[in-house]
């Protein structure tokens, strides 16, 4: 079994979000990047599928130079090569359009990913690539189980409960937990990544369909009322006769 | 050209988020001087449809084909595909709901379309620009983006837009039909399992929610957190760690890798309050933080705070919770 997974480069989850140039830019200034955490489920379900079915496993992202620590990061958890698409994410649907390119020339049975990157939260690229691909998209999975040889079994979260799906490959699924528990690399990981293949392509034509023009932040909470707390009752009263949200 | 909002039904209603998403169609149209148009599909009386008229929107296109009960991607974008080749809509509009951002995701590819998810705001339009603000970077920024497309699909963050209600005004109903494939199918779910709520209310659509964190010290104490939902309304929810270990189901962690709420009051009982946690929460609108500590980061993020223990204080909310007039 061929599998693709897909990452995303973000900052990490206890970054400070800060701007630069007149509010244009994200201020990349003492910022850590992660394998975006949500893709780490995909990563690691992916893995353990291939341990136990057999197969390879290949890493794409779509980022600049920058972004290949990450990438040897995913080698490391165990992957087995990568492939970097040598451009900046514009927006989801040129990074649909470059995974999409990448996947039909490798011929992947599954291609995952997760449900979103926690920097642009966008919830868009599986389902526009299964749709550019003609394939199914099962979005949000927690589950993914393989059926027999041609058939996987999901679990999808929806809005107040739960669905399952059984797709004949090639399928495209997006994960979040409890799929699994992401794995960290161990020191032998780290050593066999450095010499696994990593292949740098260039992109594929495809415009963005948006265009990213400023950014602000949420303005900042005036402070907290404290209620004593002999006197908790109070803060209901609060809620409804001053806050007016009861 | 009317601007086309998908609405969701939920046993026969139209669900809140997508009362939302019609109120913010409304308003675009009007921008625009055009009307508004919705669709639905699936199982929703004829009556919730026609009220639709008090969010604004003039015609509802109604889809009833039996096989659309449950969600099946492919063929719902089929259905949408059409009400908007019908109306010749330019604008679509969806709520933020794991439905909405799937089928507004595949008709921006099928409809060369900018798409937008996780919208706050209404649109700018000026000197030819469409302009959206869309939440980023796990509810700690904002960014403005240009939707370049000449088809535009927007995605409305739940609980962000106002519900309009002109009391008394219907919309018109008219039934559409797809000519739907087997094909279309061929991804439907096998089985539909419905989360237990015991008459409570879910959690993407509370507009009150309660949480809990470690600092309940075990889920033998959960039912406080339980009764104080039951008597505010509210959905409840808790934080990772407690997930982690097993004391609630997953489908409760509310944070950064969790679900991601925005209700109108969120009322955090022993949770912290680290960053990835309050990623989840901070656009709620209005913040209560009960823990021991008061060091806890939470506070900083809080508008209501009481200093104390959670298993002391939360008896005490109830109790009061039960004097309030309903």
């Amino acid at each position: 079994m061929k599998i693709l997974v897909c990452i995303s480069n973000v900052p990490d989850t206890t970054s400070k979000i800060n701007f630069t140039g007149d509010n244009k830019e994200f201020d990349k200034n003492g910022v850590q990047y992660v394998i975006n955490p949500w893709d780490e489920y995909a990563l690691t379900r992916a893995i353990e599928l291939k341990e136990a079915k057999g197969g390879s496993v290949t890493v794409l992202n779509v980022g600049e130079a920058d972004t290949e620590p990450n990438i040897r990061k995913a080698l490391a958890i165990g992957a087995d090569d990568a492939i970097r698409v040598n451009a900046h994410p514009k927006d989801a649907f040129f990074v649909a359009q470059q995974i999409t390119a990448i996947a039909k020339e490798g011929g992947y049975d599954m291609i995952l990913m997760g449900k979103e990157s926690i920097d642009y939260n966008g919830f868009q690229v599986h389902n526009m690539v299964g749709e550019m691909m003609g394939i199914p998209s099962v979005t949000p999975a927690f589950k993914l189980d393989m059926v027999d040889d041609s058939t996987a079994r999901l679990e999808r979260e929806i809005e107040g409960g739960k669905e399952v799906v059984e797709v004949k490959l090639p399928f495209v699924a997006s994960a979040q937990q409890p799929m699994c528990e992401p794995r960290i690399p161990n020191m032998r990981g780290i050593m066999t990544a450095r010499t696994k293949p990593l292949k740098v392509v260039a992109p594929v034509g495809g415009e963005a369909m948006s265009e990213y023009v400023s950014y602000s932040k949420p303005e900042k909470k005036s402070g907290v009322k404290l209620i004593d707390a002999d006197n908790a009752g109070e803060l209901i009263k609060l809620l409804r006769n001053e806050a007016k949200v009861l | 050209m009317s601007v086309l909002v998908f609405v969701e039904g939920l046993n026969g209603e139209i669900k809140k988020s997508s009362l939302e998403a019609a109120s913010y169609g409304s308003q675009v149209a009007q921008a625009m001087g055009t009307s508004a148009t919705a669709v639905a599909i699936g199982e929703v009386h004829e009556e919730a449809l026609a009220r639709l008229g008090e969010q604004g929107i003039s015609k509802v296109l109604y889809d009833a084909d039996d096989r659309l009960k449950q969600f099946v991607a492919d063929a719902y974008v089929k259905v949408i595909a059409k009400a908007a080749q019908q109306e010749s809509s330019k604008v679509l509009v969806f709520s933020n709901s794991n439905i909405g951002a799937a089928v507004g995701s595949k008709l921006a590819v099928r409809l060369n379309g900018s798409l937008a998810t996780n919208v706050t705001e209404l649109p700018k339009m000026d000197g030819g620009n469409f302009t959206v603000t869309r939440g980023v970077f796990s509810g700690k920024a904002f960014a403005q983006v240009n939707l370049t497309s000449d088809v535009k699909i927007i995605a409305v963050k739940k609980n962000s837009t106002e519900i309009i209600s002109n009391a008394g005004n219907t919309a018109t109903v008219e039934k559409l039909s797809a000519d739907l494939a087997e094909s279309d199918f061929a991804a439907a779910p096998k089985e539909t399992v419905m989360q237990e709520t015991d008459g409570g209310v879910l959690l993407p659509e509370a507009e009150i929610v309660v949480s809990g964190g470690r600092g309940m010290k075990g889920p033998e104490n959960w039912h406080l957190i339980e009764e104080l939902a039951k008597e505010l309304g509210a959905a409840t929810a808790c934080s990772k760690p407690v997930s982690d270990i097993g004391w609630r189901p997953h489908h409760e962690h509310v944070g950064q890798t969790g679900i991601t709420v925005s209700p109108n009051l969120y009322i955090a009982v022993g949770i912290s309050g680290a960053i990835q946690h309050l990623a989840g929460v901070n656009s709620s609108k209005v913040i209560v933080v009960i823990n021991k500590d008061p060091e806890a980061p939470f506070f900083k993020a809080a508008d209501y705070g009481i200093v104390g223990d959670a298993l002391e204080v939360v008896p005490k909310l109830i109790e009061a919770a039960k004097a309030l007039d309903k």
